[in-house]
C-alpha cells in the first residue's frame, strides 16, 4: 500500500458534528475503562478475600483519591454504556438519520451527566 | 492482510456479532449490579460473599468476564486499526500497533485469569 495515498478525513481541519463527537467519546471511553477494570477487579478481589479485606476496600473507596478514581472509572462507564445502548438501537434502524442521529447524540450527553452526577452523590 | 489476521474472529462480521453479543451481557451485568446495591444499601462481607458464590452467580459473572474479554479485544483492534495507521502515526505504523495490540492482548489476558481467580477463590 501507498504511505502517500489521500487522507480523506482530517481531523483537525474541520468541525466535528455532536454524534461524531460522542461517537469518538465511546472509543475514548472504552479504551479509558479497559484500564479502568483492574481498579474494579482490585477491589471485587480484595472485598471478597476475606472480612478484613471488605473493610479494606470500603476504607479503600471511603478516601478522597479512592472515591476519585472509583467515580472517574464509573463515569467512564456510565457514558460507554448510554453511547452503547444508543448504539445498538441504531442497528436496529431507531434514531440513525439525520435528526434522530442528532438527537441522540444529546440525549447521550444528559443522560449520561445525570448518571454520573447520581453515581458522584452515591458515592459521597 | 495485517487487519484481518489479528481480528477477533478473523471476519468483520463475526468480530460485529461479538461486539453486540457481548455488549447485552455486558450491560445487563452491570444492570444487576447496579440493582444490587440500590437494594441492598448497607450490605456486609458475610452478604457479599454469598452473592459471589453461588453458581448462578458464578456462571453470570464468568459470563460477563470473557464478554468483558472479547468486548475489548474488538473494541481495541477496532481503535487500533483505525488511528495507528501510516497517516497518522507514520512510517513505523505496523510496528506500532502490533506493540499495542500485544499490549492489549496481555492485559486482557491477565484480567481473564484474574477474574477467574477471583470467582473461583470466593
Amino acid at each position: 500500500m501507498r504511505d502517500t495515498r489521500p487522507v480523506n478525513i482530517a481531523f483537525t481541519t474541520f468541525r466535528l458534528p455532536l454524534p461524531a463527537i460522542t461517537s469518538f467519546l465511546h472509543r475514548v471511553s472504552g479504551a479509558f475503562i479497559f484500564i479502568g477494570v483492574a481498579v474494579l477487579l482490585y477491589l471485587l478481589g480484595l472485598s471478597l478475600e476475606s472480612p478484613a479485606g471488605y473493610r479494606d476496600a470500603g476504607g479503600w473507596i471511603n478516601s478522597l483519591w479512592g472515591k476519585l478514581i472509583v467515580w472517574m472509572v464509573l463515569a467512564g462507564l456510565i457514558y460507554h454504556l448510554v453511547a452503547g445502548i444508543r448504539h445498538l438501537l441504531m442497528d436496529m434502524a431507531i434514531g440513525d438519520g439525520l435528526e434522530g442521529g442528532l438527537l441522540g447524540a444529546q440525549l447521550v450527553f444528559v443522560v449520561s451527566a445525570i448518571g454520573i452526577i447520581l453515581a458522584g452523590v452515591w458515592l459521597w | 492482510m495485517v487487519g484481518s489476521v489479528t481480528s477477533f474472529g478473523r471476519s468483520g462480521v463475526y468480530d460485529w456479532v461479538v461486539q453486540r453479543a457481548s455488549a447485552v451481557i455486558l450491560a445487563l451485568y452491570t444492570f444487576f449490579m447496579l440493582g444490587y446495591f440500590l437494594l441492598h444499601p448497607e450490605i456486609g462481607y458475610e452478604q457479599w460473599s454469598a452473592l459471589f458464590s453461588g453458581f448462578g452467580m458464578k456462571v453470570f459473572s464468568l459470563l460477563a468476564l470473557l464478554s468483558l474479554c472479547a468486548h475489548a479485544w474488538v473494541g481495541m483492534w477496532t481503535i487500533a486499526t483505525d488511528y495507528l495507521t501510516p497517516g497518522m502515526v507514520g512510517r513505523g505504523a505496523t510496528l506500532i500497533r502490533f506493540a499495542f495490540l500485544a499490549g492489549c492482548g496481555l492485559l486482557t489476558f491477565i484480567y481473564l485469569l484474574w477474574g477467574i481467580q477471583i470467582l473461583w477463590g470466593v
